[in-house]
């Protein structure tokens, strides 16, 4: 399974007195008051001594395999696309316990928690879809844990503040700002100024401060390890495009991670488009966002011309981060990786070709992926593998799909 | 000397130390944020430390987070708390005003050309609150080319290397906190451990000013003998506004008592 050591030689990121200095490229950073520098720090030293220890890393594996459902299948989609298009195969993250990729790197931070002898844990939730992941790994390995969510998305994803309560979790509706995403990062960053002693913040993607993204790509990369034999083994080679949506970027550069040496296969990563490029409703921040500083990484932002940060957009609503991994902006400015976008309708078609024609229903986020890789496989030859990561199953987007498709139907009846 | 210099020299001999009132630029909007300073300032206050509103505020409380929310509201941007900086400083040359914000606003405007409003308006130092000393140079070394002091943050139970940083690299002031977490009254500050004052002074720290967490005069009284040079009050002073925000006569009144009972504590 997956060799955590690899990443010493990671040639994307600069050396410093534990491994980095938390840039790749221009992009990244520790922007966070003076008080959790220490909390950061410690952190880092614990992550790199962590994976340096066989048992730490037998003890991750285990559970990716023996309580997740280590490895995922690859999948090849045949119904999706014609005999003479192009191939696409899935990468089944919906199948891993917990319904998305997210359980990988939550197992890897709590142990890293424990290990660090934190006795609490803290985490943002957005959809509700890390809270549920962090709540499960908490529940596993008793750790009591707090979930800030925005007030907003409390009250639209009722369920996942329900399965969150039901595996003890506490959640803490945020109130402050517009009450989503954002706001319950920094209502966790405010807590943990004040607790970094015994708490442990668990963020949800591969944003933020050095050492997160490092940690959420390496606590992820399995997912690009393994895909990379299972193509092999199926097709006998490498893919020629390996695709991912990107939110905050956890799932794209846990499949990207391990292609980023082999030029020869594509990355594309792709944006929430929302309501169009051009509605001012959407989430595409590698695309029309600006460089800034948020919630600790120097990296591109939704915001104003002022600084201000802007709500970002998408029908779904794990995409809808107004910041991005900055390892992202990394890969985008050197040309490793390309990020592309699609609209709420071109996700919802695919949100439901793939359920009807594979059987698969795919998270409204992995839909976006979906989307693009059709359309790609339409453009090209029998000859084109294109890999997607299915990051997320979509039972928790019937209820929204289904409503959206009545008030569509209730408008055409008007 | 700079007008911080001055401001420390002008205290010793009173024996006295620095009250310094926090209060967000435009809260609750421009023209009353200009009252509401000046009656600060004639009402005792020995600096002023002035917040820039900000979408994000993630080392800030409730009460801070809603006073930038209200003056958001008001459609207050960077190029206003610049006016009103000069106007400020055209009313008192010699205060010495410090800006407390996000390093988001200054990487949006341009790091350099936001130093360099500040020169032109009279500011004279800088803390950017999310901005910790390992990501610093590069602000820093544009604040000094325009002659603004950057302050930098000592946190609770500083490491030894931290300390000496803070020291070094702070200018005008150095802003010891008196407490972890953000800013806010429900938990009052705490007296630094022994040793610390000490060793801050053999590092040549500049005048320390203790912040977070202060709200009575006791603690100013508290804060000086223990060898402080000033104290900050942020959040008790934010809430004055945020309670009386229907009435202004009230509110720049009970500022002026909530000014003059600390001034008087120092």
């Amino acid at each position: 399974m997956t060799d955590l050591k690899q990443i010493k030689i990671d040639p994307n990121v600069a050396q410093s007195e534990y491994g980095f200095n938390g840039y790749f490229g221009d992009y990244g950073g520790m922007f966070v008051p003076e008080i959790l520098v220490p909390a950061l720090e410690q952190l880092e030293k614990a992550f790199y001594d962590a994976i340096d220890d066989e048992s730490f890393i037998n003890d991750f594996n285990r559970l990716l395999k023996d309580y997740a459902g280590r490895p995922t299948p690859l999948y090849e989609c045949k119904n999706l696309t014609g005999p003479r298009e192009g191939r696409i195969f899935m990468k089944r993250e919906d199948l891993l316990h917990g319904g998305a990729h997210k359980t990988n790197q939550v197992l890897g931070q709590v142990l890293l928690a424990k290990r660090m002898g934190k006795t609490r844990i803290i985490a943002e939730t957005g959809a509700g879809q890390h809270g549920v992941a962090t709540a499960l790994a908490c529940a596993l390995m008793d750790l009591p844990c707090e979930i800030y969510m925005g007030a907003v998305d409390c009250a639209r994803q009722q369920p996942n503040v329900y399965r969150m309560e039901l595996m003890g979790a506490k959640v803490i509706p945020v109130n402050n700002g517009s009450g989503t995403l954002k706001d319950a990062i920094n209502e966790a960053l405010r807590d943990w100024a004040a607790t970094y002693e015994q708490t442990h913040y668990l963020l949800g993607t591969a944003a933020g401060a050095h050492p997160f993204p490092t940690i959420v790509r390496e606590f992820h990369k399995m997912i690009g390890e393994e895909a990379k034999q299972q193509m092999k083994q199926q097709t006998g080679r490498l893919p020629d495009y390996a695709i991912a949506c990107v939110g905050g970027g956890s799932n794209a550069i846990g499949l990207f991670a391990d292609f980023v040496e082999d030029k020869e296969v594509k990355l594309v990563g792709v944006e929430p488009a929302g309501k169009g490029l051009d509605s001012g409703h959407h989430g595409a921040t590698l695309t029309r966002g600006h460089l800034g500083i948020l919630h600790g990484s120097h990296t591109k932002i939704m915001q104003n011309d002022d600084g201000q940060i802007e709500e970002s957009y998408s029908v779904s609503a794990g995409l809808d981060y107004p910041g991005i991994g900055p390892q992202h902006v990394y890969l985008q400015e050197i040309g490793r990786a390309q990020y592309e976008s699609v609209t709420d309708t071109e996700a919802l078609n695919a949100f439901k070709l793939l359920s009807k024609k594979e059987g698969i229903i795919p998270a409204l986020e992995s839909a976006h992926a979906v989307a693009y890789a059709i359309k790609l496989a339409k453009a090209s030859t029998h000859d084109t593998h294109i890999l997607v990561n299915l990051s997320g199953r979509g039972d928790k987007d019937l209820e929204y799909v289904r409503n959206l498709e009545k008030s569509s139907n209730d408008e055409e009846a008007k | 000397m700079s007008r911080y210099q001055n401001m420390f020299s002008r205290l010793k001999e009173e024996s006295k130390i620095a009250f310094i009132p926090f209060v967000m630029l435009g809260d609750p909007d421009l023209e009353t944020s200009f009252e509401i300073i000046k009656q600060l300032v004639d009402s005792g206050a020995d600096a002023l430390e002035l917040g820039i509103p900000f979408s994000d505020p993630v080392a800030d409380g409730p009460v801070i987070q809603a006073a930038a929310i209200r003056a958001l509201k008001h459609q207050v941007n960077l190029d206003d708390c610049f006016e009103l900086l000069k106007k400020i400083r055209e009313t008192y040359s010699d205060i010495p005003v410090g800006l407390l914000l996000y390093s988001n606003l200054i990487y949006r405007k341009g790091i350099q050309t936001f130093y360099e409003l500040c020169e032109a308006s009279g500011v004279d130092s800088v803390l950017i609150a999310d901005v910790p000393l390992r990501e610093t140079e590069f602000f820093d070394s544009k604040a000094l080319v325009h002659g603004i002091d950057p302050v930098h943050i000592l946190p609770p139970e500083p490491s030894d290397n931290t300390l000496k940083s803070v020291a070094a690299q702070s200018k005008g002031y150095t802003y010891v906190l008196g407490r972890a977490g953000v800013t806010g009254t429900d938990v009052a500050a705490k007296m630094p451990k022994s040793g610390v004052m000490e060793l801050l002074k053999e590092n040549n720290a500049p005048p320390l000013v203790m912040g977070f967490g202060i709200s009575k005069p006791e603690q100013v009284t508290a804060a000086k003998q223990h060898g402080f040079d000033g104290v900050i009050s942020g959040s008790a002073v934010v809430k004055i506004i945020e309670d009386n925000l229907d009435n202004r006569d009230e509110l720049l009144e009970a500022l002026g008592k909530f000014v003059s009972s600390m001034k008087n504590a120092s």
